[in-house]
């Protein structure tokens, strides 16, 4: 990982090299205690880190959002080839830098939350799961086959591979189940998952529904880390 | 025809022929190299290389369908062989690179032949394009969910974080990440650890034609950022339960010895899902790379099927 550009000042972008792909990490505030946990926002499928901290967004300490591969300011990859997992690697690309974070995920980065919670618990210290763009993903099983070509060569994100391919990413509940569990597991925090959405496909009710995992608003839950 | 390499150390192998042209196809920005076997005008067959293969392992095996009267068609996958590196890989991507390559041949149906990763590529691109397939050839490429069915739900479950784990301390070492020089010995003695049953002048061959020699030594045309396994939620069954549905007549090759590449697949593992007429042949004593320990016995069941 190489940092290209950094920024001194309260705000600006961190930049996180991923393989081939360049991952833009936005400090958007240091809060009111620079010295607190950070929270990390993941964005949904085809968003981006918002330009300044949602009013909704109550938090102490600095606030980050990364700009997953393809979307806002990150690289656009060539011929697509998105998988979750692939954010994944962004999100910890970006922990390397942050050290310990408090993850508020919408739609699709809500689900890179559990799984990233699961990789590495150490320095995830709570995850907010709440609605937004590609919360639901492809379903529980693969749907029938096809191939689309999306208008290629975008000169802008988000990459509309990236929106017909991560659409599609197949969530078994069982699957995500596995997750929430290695998440509690390794955890030292009592409820290190808080299901906030109000929307719950298939894999989002298995998790939900894991004794353990924690429950209610988005403020709720991010009141409830920040006093950690 | 491609010039056969220069060796000084080595005889070629009896029988190899590179191929007899090369094209390029653009697959939505991803350059792949295509090799063709045969006369143009011949009828056509789609033949897809396995994970860490490309074309030219086919060198001794597509000239034999070629030489039967086929135009065979395989390409390097992305990030495989001549073909240009990718920022990212997926099922989905080689699956649409496929259908690119589909997308240049004649618009009529034709076989689909592929090996161990190709085979299941080719299963999902019949699914996919119905209309364009008129057979489908499986060499040990049907996955299997029973190849572990030994272990324990507990041992699976850490299997998999531990999948997870050497996943992404894999994407963290990345950067300017390269392949390993060596000598072609080197090299061939490495490859033969996942391919034990291929001979040493065969595997000191494959690095000739699918290596590249450095100042610093040989090294594989495969993208070191490229990984055997990963972590994510794909099930054995999801490929396999597109075979029952298949509408054209379909022929499966397993070689019988299990091995490190293959899948472990048994007979009865995959029988359940042929479709109904499919000819399935298990070759006693072959192991993973059927079409290579045996191409002559290979190409002509093959033939044989598609005539």
């Amino acid at each position: 990982m190489t940092a290209r550009d950094s920024d001194s000042e309260v705000t600006g972008t961190i930049w996180v090299r991923h393989n081939r792909i360049d991952v833009a990490v936005h400090h958007l505030t240091d809060g009111s205690d620079p010295a607190h946990r950070p929270l990390l926002l993941l964005h949904g499928l085809g968003e981006r880190t918002p330009e300044s901290v949602p009013e909704t967004v109550r938090w102490p300490g600095p606030v980050y959002g990364i700009d997953f591969t393809g979307h806002g300011q990150s690289t656009i990859p060539v011929g697509g080839g998105y998988t979750s997992e692939i954010l994944v690697g962004d999100v910890d690309a970006a922990l390397e830098q942050l050290g310990e974070v408090t993850i508020l995920g919408r739609g699709l980065g809500a689900y890179i939350g559990l799984l990233i919670a699961a990789a590495r618990p150490d320095q995830v210290l709570g995850v907010v799961m709440s609605d937004g763009p590609g919360l639901v993903g492809g379903g529980i099983h693969p749907g029938s086959p096809s191939v689309s070509f999306p208008a290629p060569w975008a000169s802008e994100t988000p990459d509309p591979f990236a929106l017909i391919e991560l659409s599609r990413d197949v969530r078994p509940p069982d699957y995500a189940q596995t997750y929430v569990r290695f998440v509690l597991e390794s955890s030292k925090l009592e409820k290190a998952l808080m299901v906030c959405a109000v929307a719950r496909p298939e894999w989002l009710l298995a998790v939900a529904a894991e004794p353990g995992v924690g429950h209610g608003t988005v403020d709720e839950a991010l009141q409830f880390y920040a006093a950690l | 025809m491609v010039p056969d390499p220069v060796s000084e150390v080595l005889a070629l192998p009896e029988g190899v022929r590179r191929p007899d042209r090369r094209r390029e196809v653009d697959a939505a920005g991803v350059r792949l190299s295509v090799a063709e076997w045969g006369e143009e005008q011949a009828p056509a067959v789609l033949l897809a290389h396995g994970g860490f293969d490309f074309a030219e392992t086919l060198n001794r095996f597509a000239p034999m369908l070629a030489d039967a009267g086929y135009r065979v068609v395989s390409w390097d996958q992305r990030g495989h062989g001549e073909s240009a590196w990718a920022h990212l890989y997926s099922w989905e991507a080689d699956i649409r690179d496929a259908a690119a390559v589909l997308a240049t041949l004649p618009d009529e149906p034709l076989p689909f032949i592929g090996h161990s990763k190709g085979g299941s590529m080719v299963m999902h691109l019949a699914n996919v394009a119905p209309h364009r397939v008129s057979a489908l050839v499986n060499l040990d490429g049907l996955p299997s969910g029973n190849n572990m069915s030994d272990v324990s739900e507990l041992e699976r479950t850490r299997m998999q974080r531990d999948e997870m784990d050497r996943w992404l301390a894999h994407r963290r070492m990345l950067s300017d990440k390269q392949r390993r020089p060596g000598t072609l010995e080197e090299l061939a003695e490495r490859r033969g650890r996942m391919n034990p049953r291929m001979s040493t002048e065969w595997l000191q061959y494959l690095v000739q034609v699918g290596g590249r020699q450095d100042a610093d030594g040989w090294r594989w045309k495969l993208d070191p950022t490229m990984r055997m396994g990963g972590f994510g939620p794909w099930r054995p069954e999801w490929s396999m339960l597109r075979l029952p549905g298949l509408g054209v007549p379909m022929l499966g090759v397993m070689g019988l010895e299990i091995e490190v590449m293959g899948w472990g697949s048994r007979p009865a593992d995959v029988e359940p899902y042929l479709p109904p007429g499919a000819q399935f042949e298990g070759l006693e004593g072959v192991g993973h790379f059927v079409h290579i320990e045996q191409p002559r016995l290979v190409a002509d069941l093959i033939l044989e099927f598609l005539s």
